[in-house]
Parts: structure tokens; C-alpha cells; sequence
């Protein structure tokens, strides 16, 4: 639903266009093969979100590789930086939250995925890049899709898949007919609804974000270029907040990275706990 | 003035989410004031906390941009 309002007159001959979705269709890097699918036009090519994704894969299998090469006893400062990460992802992801019996068979998984995303989401602010490639939600549904499979797989491989089924659709301590009520509520919740919030999260945190940044970069150059006098200083004002919401973006995509992976973890506890 | 009332429903609806994260945060505030030591365990509880009361935000903008 679609408003106008005419009161506001334009300040200039040129109106302005909000940023939207849209902005985040890049075209495919090289040939540019399109073709018509229910009535969407679709690129059929490599575009940078693809890039993008195998880079990060490529750079994070690279620092763990070189930090782990040379295992000295007294670590280099390469190595130190990477039994750090390796160690906050393993000791407040895994041990803190799987529990101490069974956390390291996760934890290659947990840690390299910490770092895959936070990648991912640091890409929106590195300069030459600056492009969240998870502002792309196909990408968010396939690590959504994995982390489901995995979380699942442990359970059931744990409790047997009717004793798996048992333990997340029926809430301890509750009998009788509350159950015909609450059994699907809980299964819809616990294995149906989890992986679309793990991915819708992380994909909308990046697409709002970047949005954010686009509308205050380009509505700042409108008002400093295209304004009147009085309001062209509203657009350094705009550019300012521009560079403030950077650094809460980056605040961000460092949380987003954690929440996703602490969610994993708490997902795979959930899955693999003791029947009450 | 162009713009889409969806916009303003998700500004609406971002309200409830918006308490809940403070609520959340105050309340995790609240416990490392009074026992700083326990900072490490709730920090957790209360990312997570804020995950879970954020979720709606995020199925409110994917609301706002599909409907």
C-alpha cells in the first residue's frame, strides 16, 4: 500500500530515490547471460556475493593453516592469533554451552563457521569490497540448512530418531491433554521455525544494516548537492552519522557472527540432552 | 512525499521488540552490578535473550518488505 503526500513540495528539480532491495541485485561479473523466469529477470553468471563466499573460505582455511603450521612451544605472534580465535570460539561456544563430554566433536565445525561469517559480514565495511555477501538470502539459507541437518543428525544419531523426536516435541513434566496442545507447537518451533530465524536473522541484519548505510550516503550527497543553501549542511551531518552507523555495523556484524554460532550451539545441547 | 505504509507498521511493530531488548539488557545490567563474577554466564543468557526478542524485528522487516 502506497502513499502520497504532496504538502512537501522537492527541494530541487531532481526527486530523490530511496534505495531498496533492489540495490542488492548486483550484475554477474563477466558475460552477462539473462534470462526470463516467472516473469523475474534472472542472471545466470558468477556474481560477487559468489566471489565473495569462496574468498572468505579460501582466507579463512589460509589463516588457520599458516597459524597452525608451525606448532612452536612458544607461540609467534601468527599463532597466538590463532590459538586465540580458535580458543574463544572453542571455550565459550563449545565447552560453555555443549558441556565438556561431548563439545570437541563440534568444534571444528562451530569455529570454522564463526569465522566464515564473520568474514562474510566484515566484507560489508572493508573498503573495495563492501558488500555483505549475506545481504544475499540464498546464501544465509544454505549454512541455515547445514546447521539444521547437523543439529538434527546429533540427536538422532544420540537418541534413536522416535527417542529424538520425543525429547524436542514433548516438554518435560506435562501430561494429559495439555500435550495435544503443546506437542505441535513444539515441534513446529524446535524443527521447523529454528532454522528460518537462524538464517532470516542473519540475513536481515545484514540487508537492513547495509540499506541503512546506502540511504545515508546517497541522501547525504542528495541534500549537499541537490539541496538548498540552508539544508546542504544537513547532508555533512548525514555523512557523519554516515561513518558513526559504520562502527555500530561493525558492532554488529561481530555480534550476528556470534549470535548465529552461539545459537548452533545451544541447538546441538538442546539435541543432544539427557531425557529429563 | 512517496513512502509505503508497510514501513511505518514495521516502525509499529519494532516497539515490542525494542522493550524486550532493553528490558533484557537492564535486567543483565541489574546482575553484573550485583555480582560481577557471574558476568561470563550471563553474558551469554543475555545475547541470547536478545536474539530470541530481535527475531521478531527480523520476521516484521521480512513482513514489511513481502507483504
Amino acid at each position: 500500500m502506497s502513499f502520497t503526500l504532496s504538502a512537501v513540495t522537492p527541494l530541487a528539480e531532481e526527486s530523490f530515490t530511496p534505495p531498496g532491495p533492489g540495490d542488492f541485485n548486483l550484475p554477474p561479473v563477466g558475460p552477462d547471460n539473462t534470462f526470463q523466469f516467472l516473469g523475474e529477470t534472472m542472471y545466470a553468471g558468477v556474481t560477487k556475493p559468489m566471489l565473495q563466499i569462496v574468498l572468505t573460505a579460501a582466507l579463512v582455511f589460509w589463516f588457520f593453516y599458516a597459524a597452525s603450521k608451525k606448532q612452536a612451544m612458544v607461540p609467534g605472534r601468527l599463532q597466538y592469533a590463532g590459538e586465540g580465535a580458535y580458543g574463544f570460539v572453542r571455550n565459550s561456544m563449545g565447552r560453555d554451552i555443549i558441556g565438556s563430554a561431548e563439545f570437541m566433536r563440534f568444534v571444528p565445525y562451530l569455529v570454522s563457521l564463526f569465522f566464515f561469517i564473520l568474514l562474510n559480514n566484515l566484507f560489508a565495511t572493508l573498503p573495495f569490497i563492501q558488500f555483505p555477501t549475506f545481504s544475499r538470502s540464498g546464501m544465509v539459507y544454505g549454512l541455515a540448512l547445514l546447521s539444521w541437518v547437523i543439529y538434527n543428525a546429533a540427536g538422532i544419531k544420540k537418541h534413536g530418531f522416535i527417542g529424538y523426536l520425543k525429547l524436542q516435541t514433548v516438554p518435560a513434566g506435562i501430561r494429559g491433554p495439555l500435550l495435544i496442545l503443546l506437542v505441535p507447537l513444539e515441534a513446529m518451533s524446535n524443527l521447523l521455525v529454528r532454522p528460518v530465524t537462524l538464517a532470516l536473522r542473519l540475513f536481515a541484519n545484514m540487508l537492513a544494516g547495509h540499506l541503512l548505510l546506502i540511504l545515508f550516503a546517497l541522501g547525504g550527497e542528495y541534500l549537499l548537492v541537490h539541496g538548498a543553501a540552508l539544508v546542504k549542511p544537513v547532508g555533512i551531518v548525514a555523512w557523519l552519522l554516515f561513518v558513526a552507523i559504520s562502527f555500530l555495523e561493525i558492532l554488529i556484524q561481530f555480534l550476528q557472527a556470534y549470535v548465529f554460532v552461539l545459537l548452533n550451539a545451544m541447538y546441538i545441547s538442546g539435541a543432544l540432552a539427557d531425557e529429563h | 512525499m512517496e513512502g509505503n505504509l508497510n514501513m511505518i507498521g514495521y516502525g509499529l511493530a519494532a516497539v515490542g521488540p525494542g522493550v524486550g531488548i532493553g528490558l533484557i539488557f537492564a535486567a543483565y545490567i541489574n546482575g553484573v552490578a550485583r555480582q560481577p563474577e557471574a558476568q561470563g554466564r550471563l553474558q551469554t543468557i543475555a545475547i541470547l535473550g536478545f536474539a530470541l526478542a530481535e527475531a521478531l524485528a527480523i520476521i516484521g522487516i521480512a513482513l514489511a518488505f513481502v507483504l
